[in-house]
């Protein structure tokens, strides 16, 4: 998968949980979840739920550690899909 | 002087009418909630009918953002949201995400349980090893407070928050609470009320103990017959109701619509003594708490103009019809007239006490007595203790001042709050 896919895969994802509209339609791979699209911390959590399923993974609480901004949820979705 | 306090804002989600307008026609009409559910009949209960207020998907996305209602799967948190927002607007106020904090206003919204469902959907991914799979939300729809935390970020009150719960006397006793609270000058507004879920796993534990009726799954608005010779158990219920009470001087300062004066009233518990048990009431704690009720709200038992009673449709209305004639020292023609709103919504059960504080205070103020429905065959008991005329069983418009409220809940906890028309 290329990047933009999986950027454009992503943006689905963290759609419903976005509280900056500006953010979210600029979004891109240096965007931070909680800086810049103001998600509430709590979601985070579902936020990897959805990412589990959209993908058939399953991330660890270190994965889930690192997931704060767009690039980083790309690296670690990348990874898991090439092991 | 202590301030009065008073009503000025009302919310219902009933199974027989979602809104104040709604309710009230429905009270009117004696119009029947109670239906049968094919789900409980699936699961083998013995009683297949219940109370369940019909929410359809377009008024849920009026309350709550679609984020809040992903994954979201507690009925009560939803019937409690709906009433406690409508009250509040019903009261002379916004709702707006960025409304300043007021720290005037309090909140106290009561449950029983909360999100059993969510709580189920939670143990089957936990059993399975899947615990990181229960999403953010498990804990907030299912802490019995979750009404609470909800509702009061929706409307950025900043005074005491929190959650009571004593079965069913819940609401009334959330009443009391709010009432003292203004009383004692710690808050100026308080929105207080009770939900209670609806379904199985909240009903399940009643039908087992057989306290429910299973004589009406063919006839389910035939069902809930307080005070009738043939009740044979409550009929569950689910909903929520909700009220802004306020200082008096707050009130009459914004130039709010009040809807009644809460005079006084008293909660108490029978310590499961004298004939108390978990289940059941001891009597001289239930007229002991009718008594300080009137006590405290500075009147007469004579001034009491009518009664909306717990009377659950099992075999303790008769009891609770000779509690409030010993405790008023009034019988047979003398006595008040008395209705139970469940007749029509069944049990509530946690959101009984405030569904049915709404459905008095509806009645005194558009001045009618909502009919007690399937009691044409009054129980022998209550007919030696009160004439068979106090129980109207059609809509009887009367010019009236008092109402008194009461609820009776499991642990042998008794709350009564007496209500006026409010006069200057």
């Amino acid at each position: 998968m290329n990047n933009e896919a999986l950027i454009a895969k992503l943006k689905a994802i963290v759609a419903p949980y976005i509280q900056d509209e500006e953010a979210f339609k600029n979004l891109s791979e240096d965007t931070d979840f909680v800086k810049d699209l103001k998600i509430n911390s709590a979601n985070l959590v579902d936020i990897i739920l959805d990412i589990e399923d959209e993908f058939d993974i399953r991330l660890e609480n270190e994965d889930m550690e690192q997931m704060l901004d767009v690039k980083s949820a790309m690296n670690i979705v990348t990874s898991k899909l090439n092991n | 002087m202590k301030s009065r306090v008073v009503i000025t804002g009302m919310g219902v989600v009933a199974p027989n009418g979602v809104g104040i307008s709604q309710f009230t026609e429905a009270l009117k009409k004696g119009t029947s909630g109670i239906t049968f559910h094919q789900e409980l009949k699936d699961l083998n209960f013995s009683c297949q009918i219940g109370g369940v207020p019909n929410i359809p998907h377009e008024l849920k996305s009026n309350y709550f953002t679609d984020l809040q209602l992903r994954g979201f799967n507690s009925s009560g948190i939803l019937y409690g949201c709906i009433a406690g927002v409508d009250a509040w607007k019903d009261a002379g106020f916004d709702v707006n995400p960025e409304s300043d904090l007021d720290y005037d206003t309090g909140l106290i919204f009561g449950t029983g349980t909360s999100g059993v469902e969510k709580f189920r959907e939670a143990i089957y991914k936990l059993d399975d090893g899947k615990v990181k799979r229960l999403g953010s939300t498990v804990v907030l729809q299912t802490m019995a407070s979750g009404v609470s935390a909800y509702l009061s970020g929706m409307l950025g009150l900043g005074n005491q928050v929190t959650t009571n719960s004593s079965a069913c006397t819940t609401g009334t006793e959330g009443v009391l609470m709010g009432y003292d609270r203004i009383k004692s000058g710690k808050a100026k507004r308080m929105l207080v009320g009770s939900c209670s879920d609806h379904g199985p796993y909240v009903w399940g534990g009643f039908d087992a103990m057989r306290v429910m009726t299973y004589k009406h799954n063919e006839n389910p608005e035939k069902g809930s017959r307080p005070m009738s010779a043939s009740a044979s158990g409550f009929v569950p219920g689910s909903g929520a109701g909700a009220l802004v009470l306020e200082s008096l001087e707050n009130a009459l300062e914004r130039g709010a619509t009040i809807y009644a004066e809460v005079l006084g009233g008293e909660v108490n518990s029978g310590g499961q003594r004298q004939g108390g048990t978990l289940t059941a009431p001891n009597p001289e704690a239930v007229q002991r708490c009718i008594k300080n009720a009137i006590k405290n709200s500075e009147i007469n038992s004579n001034e009491i103009d009518v009664i909306n009673g717990h009377l659950t449709a099992t075999t303790k209305d008769a009891l609770e019809i000779e509690n409030w004639t010993k405790a008023f020292g009034r019988k047979h023609n003398d006595f008040p007239f008395i209705n139970s709103t469940k007749s029509l919504v069944g049990h509530c059960l946690a959101a009984a006490g405030a569904i049915e504080c709404v459905a008095s205070i509806i009645q005194l103020n558009a001045q009618f007595v909502a009919p007690n429905i399937n009691c044409e065959d009054l129980h022998s008991e209550i007919k030696t203790l009160i004439a068979s005329e106090k129980i109207p069983i059609q809509k009887l418009d009367l010019d009236f001042n008092i109402i008194a409220k009461a609820s009776f809940g499991f642990g042998d906890v008794n709350a009564c709050v007496v209500f006026s028309k409010f006069k200057d």
